[in-house]
């Protein structure tokens, strides 16, 4: 157990300061927040006003503003809990390379105590950074529209940590089989770029072809994303419905910002979701133990 | 003195590569045991399976009387283990990297406040526990090494090459605390090298060639087997070295005749005592015998 800590320690202290690691976890969000700042917002702003001002209703800009920033803050969140795990992540993949992963295990530390060290390491260490990022997200939202209830808050949270526990999980699997610096920061770059793409942070999913959006259903992490649109905005959407605005026209821009889903033809309910992503982080974190003993085996 | 490390018929390949083949030696306690060859010659391959890096194809180790396979925690506990390469993470703090590696000892607490504060006072480190580590200069990154290495108060001490790249002080105080300590904890040390001086004052010596041993034993039966002696003679003129028959190579103010032992050196001097009036009778270095041994030459970090 000592050792278990203390490397977990280790490997989150390296995280935060390693500013090369650091830094390269933060690109995709920033990315996510230039692109809004730029001209997203702009036109989400416009695209749900004019839905909404077609269909009579008279918008209050606190509404539509708390309806971009939800947007906003759960497409930053879905990336950031993925990217930034991946990064962190890349730990393991250097300590291969550099031999610091030999000066652990000539030690009397289990290798499956060195093994978990980096996935909870992985997950702490992208937990505090979200969980800032979140906090970040809320007291934006308190000042330019706040509709979330505490239980919309704690089910946010819920999000951000399971999402978190698919990213650290889906990182961890991957970097098992990367053995230089070189096709670690690939594979970064990689999920940096696309990742924002594919669970629709960037842009929703409902902009792509039919086509697209069922072999994305395929993917977990697009729950992840929905559940985290569905708890962010919400207070928003009720708020428009308390306002007597059209239900259709509601239901309409929650299918453009993918708070519902389908998986081909079904609807995917908030529950399902939970499921889906739930049981992907057993999977995942299963062929985690599985490849860390096919390693050791093939090691020796 | 009892065998800490027993080896006998050791045996790995990688693939096709036969990268130990039926490796046996001993290692006494407290003894300084060099292990030399040149890259690829199968050194890292006994040390990773000596520390359970890599499991061994066949035959049997034994460290500290107990077999590897079986004991493998109990065999980590009691190594410690310097790398060619400096392995700790060079962006924490001096202190940092050895409270982390010494938790997975089960050194924590007042424990390891003593031992970093021995180690520190050994090595002389104080100064630098609070510093970053990948802003140290070369020599004081390898002190922080050796104390990791010493963390545990390892029964055995394994050099893989320690001193390559250093300054002479700092190769100086590295060899001081190590012989210290080799006196006052009967810590046995295995040393990889590539500078002969450093091997020519081990007590016993393996040359490793092609995952074979080539040649063992101590520094002095070597260089009696494979080297010849060496007699410098000052202040003679060369005709009449030439007189001696003997094979000799100029060198700065002298003659050296090679010799084939210290016997006939006796006799060429007692024969000829009006050109052997300077002189001195050394023995062939470590260099002569990992030469005449391996065919290869290997010095300061590099085979030639």
């Amino acid at each position: 157990m000592t050792g278990l800590l203390s490397l977990t320690r280790r490997n989150i202290k390296i995280y935060f300061k390693d500013k090369g690691m650091f830094f390269t976890s933060l690109i995709t969000p920033i990315i996510l927040l230039v692109l809004y700042a730029t001209f997203l917002k702009k036109v989400y702003d416009d695209s749900f006003t004019n839905a909404l001002t077609e269909a009579g209703a008279v918008v209050p800009d606190a509404l539509i503003n708390g309806c971009v920033g939800g947007q906003l803050i759960s497409s930053l969140l879905a990336v950031s809990c993925v990217t930034v795990a991946f990064c962190s992540n890349l730990l393991m993949v250097q300590d291969r390379y550099t031999g610091v992963r030999k000066d652990i295990t000539i030690t009397p530390v289990k290798s499956r105590t060195v093994a978990l060290s980096y996935f909870i390491g992985s997950l702490i260490s992208t937990f505090l950074v979200c969980l800032v990022a979140c906090g970040a997200g809320f007291i934006y939202l308190s000042t330019i529209g706040w509709y979330l209830t505490f239980a919309d808050v704690m089910y946010v949270l819920l999000d951000v940590f399971l999402l978190t526990l698919f990213g650290t999980a889906l990182s961890s699997v991957v970097n098992c089989f990367l053995s230089t610096p070189g096709q670690g920061s690939a594979v970064g770059t990689i999920v940096s770029a696309g990742y924002g793409f594919i669970c629709g942070a960037y842009m929703p999913i409902s902009n792509f072809s039919e086509g697209l959006r069922n072999v994305l259903a395929f993917l977990p992490g697009t729950y992840g994303t929905s559940l985290l649109r569905n708890h962010m905005m919400r207070g928003t959407f009720e708020e428009m419905e308390a306002q007597n605005f059209p239900s259709e026209v509601v239901e309409m821009i929650k299918t453009s910002v993918d708070c519902n889903l389908k998986f081909f033809d079904e609807n995917v309910t908030v529950g399902n979701m939970y499921v889906v992503l739930i049981m992907s982080v057993v999977v995942l974190t299963l062929l985690y133990v599985i490849t860390n003993a096919l390693i050791k085996k093939n090691a020796k | 003195m009892n065998n800490i490390i027993e080896i006998s018929h050791l045996m790995k390949s990688f693939g096709d590569v036969k990268a130990v083949q039926d490796l046996s030696f001993r290692v006494r306690e407290g003894e300084l045991f060099a292990f030399l060859g040149i890259n690829g010659a199968g050194k890292s391959t006994t040390i990773n399976i000596m520390c359970g890096q890599l499991k061994k194809d066949g035959g049997a180790v034994r460290v500290n009387g107990m077999e590897l396979e079986r004991n493998s925690d109990k065999i980590k506990g009691s190594l410690g283990v310097v790398f060619q390469n400096s392995v700790l993470d060079k962006t924490l703090s001096v202190k940092d990297n050895l409270k982390s590696r010494a938790a997975l000892y089960g050194i924590t607490g007042q424990a390891l406040k003593k031992r970093l504060s021995e180690l520190a006072k050994l090595l002389e480190f104080d100064d630098l526990l609070n510093r970053t580590l990948g802003k140290l200069s070369g020599g004081q990154r390898r002190r922080i090494d050796i104390a990791r290495a010493l963390l545990n108060h390892p029964k055995i001490l394994i050099l893989d090459e320690p001193t390559t790249g250093l300054d002479p002080q700092t190769r100086s105080i590295l060899w001081n605390v190590i012989e210290e300590l080799r006196k006052k904890e009967k810590m046995t040390v295995f040393l990889t090298t590539h500078y002969m001086e450093e091997a020519a004052d081990a007590d016993y010596v393996v040359i490793l060639d092609s995952g074979k041993i080539a040649a063992e034993g101590t520094p002095l039966s070597l260089k009696n087997t494979y080297t010849g002696d060496f007699i410098t003679v000052y202040n003679t003129p060369e005709d009449e070295i030439k007189r001696l028959g003997t094979e000799y190579t100029a060198v700065r103010d002298a003659f050296r005749l090679s010799i084939p032992d210290t016997a006939a050196a006796t006799e060429l001097i007692i024969k000829h005592p009006e050109i052997f009036r300077d002189y001195e009778v050394v023995k062939g270095k470590m260099d002569d015998v990992f030469l005449a041994v391996t065919g290869k030459k290997l010095s300061g970090g590099s085979e030639k």
